[in-house]
């Protein structure tokens, strides 16, 4: 798992070193973790990067598509954004990226707090199962899975992928 | 009993607000815990979230109000639903209409939640047993029943500042007699199980029995003061007294006003809290209403919260047949 968050957050900077050469250093980016999962990962990448603004942490329960069919989630936390999302350069974390749909609300809420100068997706793993035309600019690992097959993290101490079957 | 489960459905969850009696403490407490989510849209440019997106909401309000309705309006359409607003002193019910009719043309025009306000005790009851099954309705007072979202906005102003609620000593100060608001305070505190629950005032504003809701009664306002760790004032409602309960507002002020004085026996850090409109020098002198401990507004502010809490989490119970999570 440390090798994983070690590879994601090389990544990153390459990735920041190549878009921004010296115009802005990855340690200035907002980065922003989604719940659970996400914030867990994010956790760890904020401090590998020595990113110097506070974390950010989003819950997209309010933005999600299918609060007609899934209802109020219960377990709802705070989203807390220490920092303006105005013009900032943001680093959104999730855990697993499969159907793309929690990206998309994810986005949508961030840009309810304002407008940011850009964003990138990093996430942990990603699957197949794509819904929607969202992909991630850094991933840990790649998996293709069956439909009946989910990943699942489990965490945050000690932070562990598993490929379990759907019931 | 058939009254306080009106507002649940078959699967136990709530689909009415209409009284904070029946709730069970795990309800009352994912609500607040729901509402402190919703504050930190307040904090968004955009000051909107799309949950309750094409819903309807209809405010209807049989008596005055303005804290009340417009936070209601404001939680709606914060939550993204369509608010309707009927005015009822110009509406169809004084040209005859009877109250079911309208609320079956209402019903016929798509709306999912009544948001009621009346001056009769039982009201939003009445209604709630008569809408078709889609449709939520929230008490917002009725008579001097209940105020089930003012009470549940106030414990959760009281859990923002004083965390647990179980070790607390809360003094419920002035005229209890004709208070809804009162009435679903003690409720949803005694739900919470607070240790020392008081009621201060005049023996001709305290409704009787009501030491058999677990409240210790208080004539003498430092007694009832003496180490509160919140003390709520109660509006003097001179609109619903009859005959001579009350010496004079002056007299009233004197025995059972709050000053800075009086305020001295609670505790250091107490907290003074009205649901408002306040009467500044009858129940309560300005000094305090303006001072460091009353949270007054932040009440009005967290009532939009709680508010948005409650319509989604009504208008949000999930078809039980869908057993599939949401896909991350």
């Amino acid at each position: 798992m440390q090798q994983l968050i070690d590879d994601i957050a090389a990544d990153l900077g390459r990735k920041f070193k190549q878009d921004f050469a010296d115009d802005f250093a990855i340690e200035d980016a907002l980065m922003i973790g989604i719940h659970t999962g996400g914030v867990w990962l994010a956790e760890r990448l904020h401090e590998a990067l020595g990113i110097k603004q506070p974390l950010g942490k989003l819950d997209i329960s309010f933005y999600r598509d299918d609060f007609s069919r899934i209802g109020m989630n219960p377990q709802v936390k705070p989203s807390q954004l220490p920092t303006s999302v105005d013009d900032a350069h943001i680093i959104l974390v999730d855990d697993v990226l499969h159907t793309g749909r929690t990206i998309r609300a994810a986005l949508n809420e961030i840009f309810d707090y304002g407008r940011p100068a850009t964003v990138t997706l990093a996430v942990l793993a990603e699957r197949s199962g794509r819904e929607l035309p969202i992909q991630a600019d850094v991933v840990g690992k790649h998996f293709q899975l069956g439909t009946h097959e989910h990943i699942k993290l489990t965490g945050p101490d000690p932070l562990q992928l598993e490929v379990v079957e759907a019931p | 009993m058939k009254r306080a489960n009106l507002q649940l459905d078959e699967h136990g969850r709530l689909r009415h607000l209409l009284t904070i009696e029946g709730l069970k403490r795990q309800q009352i407490i994912a609500i607040l815990d729901a509402a402190e989510s919703f504050i930190s849209v307040g904090d968004q440019q955009v000051r909107k979230v799309p949950l309750l997106r094409g819903k309807t909401v209809v405010n209807l309000f049989f008596e005055a109000s303005t804290r009340t309705l417009t936070t209601f309006e404001l939680a709606a359409k914060r939550l993204s639903a369509d608010v309707l607003k009927i005015n009822i002193n110009t509406s169809a019910t004084v040209k005859g209409e009877s109250l079911l009719d309208m609320l079956r043309n209402l019903e016929a025009m798509q709306c999912d939640m009544f948001i009621v306000r009346h001056g009769d005790s039982g009201a939003a009851h009445l209604i709630a047993q008569h809408v078709a099954p889609h449709i939520s309705v929230l008490n917002a007072g009725d008579g001097r029943h209940a105020h089930p979202t003012q009470a549940l906005l106030d414990m959760f102003t009281i859990r923002r500042h004083k965390g647990e609620f179980a070790p607390l000593t809360v003094a419920i100060v002035g005229d209890v007699m004709h208070s809804r608001v009162a009435r679903s305070q003690i409720h949803a505190l005694t739900t919470l199980g607070i240790s020392d629950l008081r009621v201060v005032a005049p023996k001709t504003l305290i409704p009787t029995q009501v030491e058999n809701l677990g409240v210790h009664i208080y004539h003498d306002m430092k007694e009832g003061l003496r180490n509160a760790d919140v003390v709520i004032m109660l509006r003097l409602q001179k609109e619903r007294m009859q005959g001579a309960l009350l010496p004079s507002e002056q007299e009233y002020f004197q025995d059972y006003g709050l000053t800075e004085e009086k305020l001295q026996v609670a505790k250091d850090d107490a907290i003074v809290m009205h649901p408002g409109p306040i009467n500044r020098g009858v129940e309560i002198d300005s000094e305090v209403a303006d001072g460091p401990r009353s949270v007054i507004l932040e009440q009005v502010s967290n009532g939009i919260a709680v508010r948005m809490a409650v319509m989604s989490m009504v208008l949000g119970r999930a078809p039980i047949e869908t057993g599939g999570e949401g896909e991350a």
